[in-house]
């Protein structure tokens, strides 16, 4: 079975955000990136898929500058078998994301296409859903088990109330979501083979795809700081507050 | 050398560091308890074979990459570099002075973590004095039998084996011509391990008086397969310890430089934070100052090793310096957090007490003087 996944780089969820001044993007002097953790999460599901069944490979995919080298890098170091960056220097939008993407899946001859629900800089989750209607494939979002037989994949997703299962036939998208699995790190003797294994350059605008984007950010914003809490006398006075000044009782 | 590869190893290892390490450390370190998990960890990054020659099985590290990578745990836990040093100072006796035969049976063993050393070198009233050693090692048919008693002996309780110094002739003249070493595997004869030692710092690992009570060792455990080897192999190996004694200094260092700056920009007293007053920025300035001149030191000697020069002259600097800096640096951290320094909820109490080590392990900060100004008057004769 070959596995696409593909990743994104975000920042490391421990740095501090800071939006700039004139609210076009984020401060990005002293962030750490990292791969998006749902997409760690879906090579770490590929890898266990590959141990599995043998034969299998898993081939990474990210869409961005060669500084993106750095984090397929460590897919690789994971035990990614290749990958390949996609250069782009300018914003793609979630939906010339998906074309970009169903292309490589398509030329890859790819049986899965597995990718974090959402990548945790915008929260858009948008991708793995375009990607599925692209490429005609069947999908399944928000997966917290995925299980094999022959060509036919069942996955367990979460969704609002509960849990729910689906089952349906390869080629397919499946976006991965927090409870899958624990990603394992990427021991040094698999950082140096990752060094000889395969990484691939293809420029975005080789692929003969419409990538203007169809949405535009007009600006950021931090979020409000939070106000100080406020102590009350008695229970009465809490429950006349909740119901005269925050309105929810 | 491949500058990529090196900075993806070492951002690695300070990614275990962050979620592994920091935010367990205190507490296994004030109940003085072994980090099984941190060290299975170190196992299944391959760290028990950092320097080990890849041919050998082991990642075959440059030493400047080495001592990057133990400052980097060091930033975390001090004591994790101790659990990867005499481990590794054993594989460095093996890999260049074992015999073909213990070189397969000892590396591959040793840098995948099943085989786990360390060194048996100080006794009682023996420490930087290495040739007044008393442990002795007589051949009887194919075995040598140990018989002696060692101190301070770290790994000697979670190892599986030590690198043992005896005197195979203890009439030898001079004296540093009857050591041998001897790579000793426990079994159920011995040699007997006491209790942990109780230390100021260097917590949770187990550091351990060993005792060999008339040990039969096998002949063919006896490193480089002849007798009266043995100082010289492990005067070869000294400057690996110092190097990653002296890293374990940037470590602390940085930790406790870090610990203040942070902390330097949230507290405020009289209206600001106390960063912005000029008694704390002195000390932030004289902190940053220190670390970056101990690591570069570091770097150089390191660098020195891995062009095969000779480097006893840097690798003591380094070892001094940074460890003199480190000492200085914890307690300056104390003083910027105040009250809160002295506490156990903040790291720096810790770093201040484990320090001291570095200052007296791997031979006293007064030895690394004895030998710098041996080395540096042969180096500028009159």
């Amino acid at each position: 079975m070959k596995i696409l996944v593909p990743i994104k780089r975000v920042p490391d969820p421990a740095t501090t955000i800071r939006v700039l001044p004139d609210g076009s993007g984020i401060a990005t002097d002293n962030v750490k990136w990292v791969i998006n953790p749902f997409d760690e999460i879906a090579i770490e599901e590929a890898l266990r898929i590959k141990e599995k069944q043998a034969g299998s490979e898993v081939v990474l995919v990210t869409i961005g500058q060669s500084t993106w080298q750095e984090q397929l890098r460590t897919g690789l170091a994971m035990g990614a078998d290749r990958a390949i960056l996609v250069k782009n220097d300018g914003y793609l939008d979630p939906l010339a994301l998906a074309k970009i993407i169903a292309k490589v899946a398509a030329g890859e001859n790819a049986d899965l296409v597995l990718l974090g629900k959402q990548a945790i800089d915008d929260d858009s989750n948008q991708v793995g859903q375009m990607l599925a209607e692209l490429l005609g494939w069947p999908q399944a979002t928000f997966a917290s088990k995925v299980e094999f037989a022959d060509k036919r994949v069942t996955v367990i997703r979460e969704v609002d109330g509960g849990l729910e299962t689906i089952a349906f036939n390869l080629p397919a998208v499946v976006t991965t979501d927090l409870r899958l699995n624990e990603p394992r790190y990427a021991s040094l003797p698999g950082i140096m083979k990752a060094r000889k294994k395969e990484l691939k350059e293809v420029a975005a605008e080789s692929l003969g795809l419409d990538l203007a984007p169809k949405l535009k950010i007009k600006s950021l914003t931090a979020p409000p700081k939070r106000q100080a809490g406020r102590k009350v006398a008695s229970v009465e006075e809490l429950v006349s507050v909740l119901h005269t000044e925050a309105k929810v009782i | 050398m491949d500058e990529v590869q090196d900075r993806d190893i070492i951002a690695a290892v300070r990614g275990f560091v962050e979620r592994e390490v920091i935010p367990f450390a205190s507490d296994f370190e004030h109940r003085d308890e072994y980090p099984h998990p941190m060290v299975a960890g170190l196992k299944s990054l391959g760290l028990f074979g950092a320097t080990i020659p890849a041919e050998h099985g082991g990642l075959g590290l440059s030493f400047a990459t080495y001592a990057r990578v133990m400052e980097e745990l060091s930033r975390g836990w001090m004591s994790l570099a101790g659990v990867i040093n005499s481990h590794l100072i054993m594989a460095f006796i093996i890999t260049h002075h074992g015999t073909a035969a213990q070189k397969e049976y000892f590396l591959p063993a040793m840098a995948r973590g099943d085989k786990r050393g360390g060194l048996a070198l100080t006794e009682p009233h023996a420490g930087s004095d290495v040739q007044s050693i008393r442990t002795t090692a007589v051949r009887r048919g194919d075995d040598y039998v140990l018989k002696g008693s060692k101190m301070f002996i770290t790994n000697a309780r979670n190892g599986t084996m030590l690198a043992v110094a005896a005197k195979t002739d203890p009439l030898a003249k001079p004296a540093y011509a009857g050591i041998s070493m001897f790579a000793v595997e426990k079994n159920d004869a011995g040699p007997a391990v006491g209790a942990n030692l109780k230390k100021l710092g260097y917590k949770g690992i187990d550091t351990c008086e060993v005792t060999l009570d008339d040990l039969a060792v096998p002949a063919a455990n006896l490193i480089g397969g002849a007798e009266g080897l043995g100082f010289k192999q492990v005067m070869s190996a000294l400057e690996v310890g110092r190097i990653n004694v002296a890293a374990r200094a940037v470590g602390v260092g940085q930790a406790a430089f870090e610990t203040a700056i942070h902390y330097a920009q949230q507290r405020t007293a009289f209206g600001k934070p106390i960063c912005e007053h000029q008694a704390v920025q002195l000390l932030l300035a004289d902190m940053g100052t220190g670390v970056e001149a101990a690591r570069l030191m570091v770097a150089n000697a390191a660098r020195k090793k891995d062009a095969g020069e000779r480097c006893d002259v840097e690798a003591g600097m380094a070892k001094l310096f940074a460890s003199e800096a480190c000492a200085k640096i914890s307690l300056d951290a104390m003083r910027v957090l105040g009250g809160y320094g002295f506490m156990q909820e903040f790291p720096v109490e810790r770093f201040y007490r484990d320090a001291p080590l570095m200052m007296i392990g791997e031979g006293t900060n007064e030895i690394q003087a004895l030998v710098i100004a041996r080395g540096l008057l042969a180096r500028y004769p009159a």
